[in-house]
């Protein structure tokens, strides 16, 4: 992508191997009760979001995950 | 009658009888002042020093007991010292620049608002507030002698208001029986419970937190260090959802613990409860005597404007913010330094009556700032939900190893400054860019020599230059301005360079009573800087 385009969330498949990835995600919870799992979602939020940093980015991904609550 | 709602710890202003109470007409003030805390007395203090006339009406007879108010911020420290009472505050105080933040057994993050160069005052010290009032009225008193028109009458309480076209009629009640006074200008600095608000029935609406709050202000010589310290979910019994340890004068720490929403008044206050948990805290062998106890709760709110034709609300009356940040009394003498300038140019006729809207503007902007910051403080000591909790346990958790959760933690930003952008008044900005201070920002200090440069802007307007000569003073709308030109020459200082020029060669700054920027340019231009003062104080169309 041209350097100076600023860049927007993207929401179409990005990772290599999915499977794999949604494998470890579910196994890192494995053996959590539900209480350690929220813990454990939260800090990886919190981790993810500073990688990202950008706040127009982490702005869209909130807005993105807000329309599926209200989809429900 | 006048009630007695609060003990005194220094008796300042004691009733006596005047004049003006046995005469039938009312006598006209052109400034009168209701509530004599430190905003009151503050703003008496500024245009008292002015020359302008100024009553002040507080409904006690000294200074409330009990600190409330302990952490003093640079800006307000700067502003006393244009008020002449900065020195003793800085001598009484305890300066502090460490603060740790403990969670639960663990130290989470310290931070340490290490001193940067050129400044005359510190970020903070710590004052309980008796004092800082008492050296407000000290400087009355010591301006009074020098001939400054300022009168303070104790236990005369205010009991109605009624504004008319131009003046408003006030009705106040004395030990001697009720009289009935006159001022063109009213400034209410009755504080958070403000009668004048409710006697006129405005509204002051903001969010209420459902939380209590013990403060224990105990006295000992135990060597605690001079550091705020702070605990989310503290691991001493019964010590509640968060708590406080932090130095005052006089051998005091404020102690504070969070009790949550649903406790017995009372029973909490019971000393021996009290001590039960400072004992908790401090361990079992350290003795101390308790000073003062109290529990409060806090809310976040605002007053929609400030200014009501002639009435001006300022400090808690205005604005009320909840005590982590420390930014109430702080704001306060922040409206004070806004609106006393105003209010005297009026007076004098140097400037219309708009110019105070620029009051209720600017500082309206200064308490969104206060409640926005102070909101996202609470939430974050005190969560509102399971899952706000969860967040907020989680960056306390990361804060230990990773670096990047240490800024998230809120345990209370504290005070600075509101940038006035946008402001009416703020005039061209041709240095856009890379210097420290921005127009609308007050001056930060710089040091000169054995002096300081916030010393020379001493409550008028002031013109500054920087590699450019300029004239010795500039006569604009009838005031004759001051200017000075300082040289990177002669002050080879990295701080007057990163502060006041970025990557400009030479800069002229108009400056406000309020040390706040007005305008800046790269050479000196007489015709846009008398504009943009003509322009501030209505004197030409916009
Ligand atoms: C626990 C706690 C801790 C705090 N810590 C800090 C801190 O560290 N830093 C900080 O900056 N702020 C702090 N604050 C906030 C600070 O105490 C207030 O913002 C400050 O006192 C406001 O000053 P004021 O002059 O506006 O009002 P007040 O101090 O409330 O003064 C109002 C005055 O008006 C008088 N009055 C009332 N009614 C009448 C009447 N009818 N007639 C005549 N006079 C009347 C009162 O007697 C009083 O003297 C804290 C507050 C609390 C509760």
């Amino acid at each position: 992508m041209d350097k100076s385009s600023p860049m927007d969330l993207n929401l179409s498949p990005n990772i290599v191997d999915g499977d794999d990835f949604y494998d470890e995600l579910l196994l890192a919870h494995e053996g959590l009760n539900d209480e350690k799992s929220q813990d454990f979602n939260a800090r990886l939020i919190l981790i993810l979001c500073n990688h990202i940093g950008d706040r127009r980015i982490i702005s869209q991904a909130l807005a993105a995950a807000t329309e599926h609550v209200s989809s429900e | 009658m006048v009630d007695v709602r609060y003990d005194t710890a220094f008796t300042l202003y004691p009733y006596e009888q005047v004049q003006a109470q046995c005469q039938s007409q009312p006598e006209r003030h052109p400034v009168v002042i209701i509530g004599g805390g430190p905003i009151g007395m503050g703003m008496a203090l500024d245009l008292g020093r002015k020359g302008t006339q100024v009553l002040v009406l507080d409904d006690h007879d000294g200074v409330g007991q009990g600190s409330r108010a302990i952490c003093f911020a640079r800006r307000t420290l700067d502003i006393a010292d244009r008020l002449g009472c900065g020195p003793q505050m800085l001598d009484k105080g305890v300066v502090w620049n460490v603060g740790r933040v403990f969670y639960g057994e663990s130290e989470v993050f310290t931070f340490n608002l290490s001193p940067e160069e050129g400044l005359r005052n510190p970020a903070f010290i710590n004052l309980q507030q008796p004092y800082f009032e008492k050296f407000l009225v000290e400087q009355i008193r010591t301006e009074q002698a020098k001939g400054a028109p300022i009168e303070i009458r104790g236990c005369n309480q205010l009991i109605g208001v009624t504004s008319h076209d131009g003046y408003v009629h006030l009705d106040v009640d004395t030990p001697d029986g009720p009289y009935s006074l006159e001022a063109d200008w009213l400034i209410a600095c009755d504080g958070a419970r403000s009668p004048v608000r409710n006697i006129m029935g405005l509204d002051f609406d903001g969010r209420v937190f459902e939380d209590n709050f013990l403060i224990a202000d105990v006295k000992m010589t135990a060597p605690f260090p001079t550091e705020r310290w702070f605990w989310f979910e503290p691991p001493f019994k019964n010590s509640g959802q968060s708590a406080l340890l932090h130095k005052q004068p006089d051998d005091i720490w404020r102690i504070d613990f969070q009790l949550g929403w649903d406790i017995d008044r009372k029973a909490e206050l019971e000393p021996s409860k009290v001590r039960e948990r400072v004992d908790a805290m401090l361990g079992d062998d350290v003795e101390y005597e308790l000073e003062w106890t109290s529990i409060y709760t806090f809310q976040c709110r605002r007053m929609d404007k400030f200014r009501h034709g002639p009435v001006l609300f300022a400090g808690d009356s205005a604005h009320q913010v909840s005590p982590f940040g420390a930014r109430g009394a702080n704001s306060g003498m922040h409206d004070v330094d806004n609106l006393a300038w105003k209010l005297d140019m009026v007076i004098k006729g140097q400037a219309q009556t708009s110019l105070l809207d620029t009051y209720s503007q600017e500082r309206e902007l200064g308490a969104d700032e206060n409640i926005r910051n102070s909101t996202r403080a609470t939430d974050f000591i005190t969560p509102k939900s399971t899952m706000s909790k969860r967040f907020r346990n989680a960056v306390l958790e990361l804060a230990q190893h990773a670096e990047f959760a240490r800024p998230l933690i809120n345990s209370g930003r504290l005070s600075t400054p509101c940038t006035y952008h946008d402001s009416p008044l703020n005039g061209p900005d041709e240095l856009a860019g890379s210097a420290q201070v921005q127009v609308g920002a007050p001056c930060i200090d710089v040091q000169l020599g054995d002096s300081y440069l916030l010393n020379r802007l001493d409550g008028r307007f002031i013109i500054m230059g920087i590699n450019v000569d300029v004239p010795d003073s500039l006569t604009v709308n009838g005031m004759t301005l001051p200017c000075f030109s300082l040289s990177t020459l002669e002050q080879p200082t990295i701080e007057l360079t990163a502060r006041y020029l970025g990557d400009a060669n030479s800069a002229v700054y108009l400056i406000r009573p309020d040390q706040h920027v007005m305008g800046r340019w790269k050479q000196f231009d007489e015709q846009q800087i008398t504009l943009t003062i003509e322009k501030a104080m209505g004197q030409v169309a916009h």
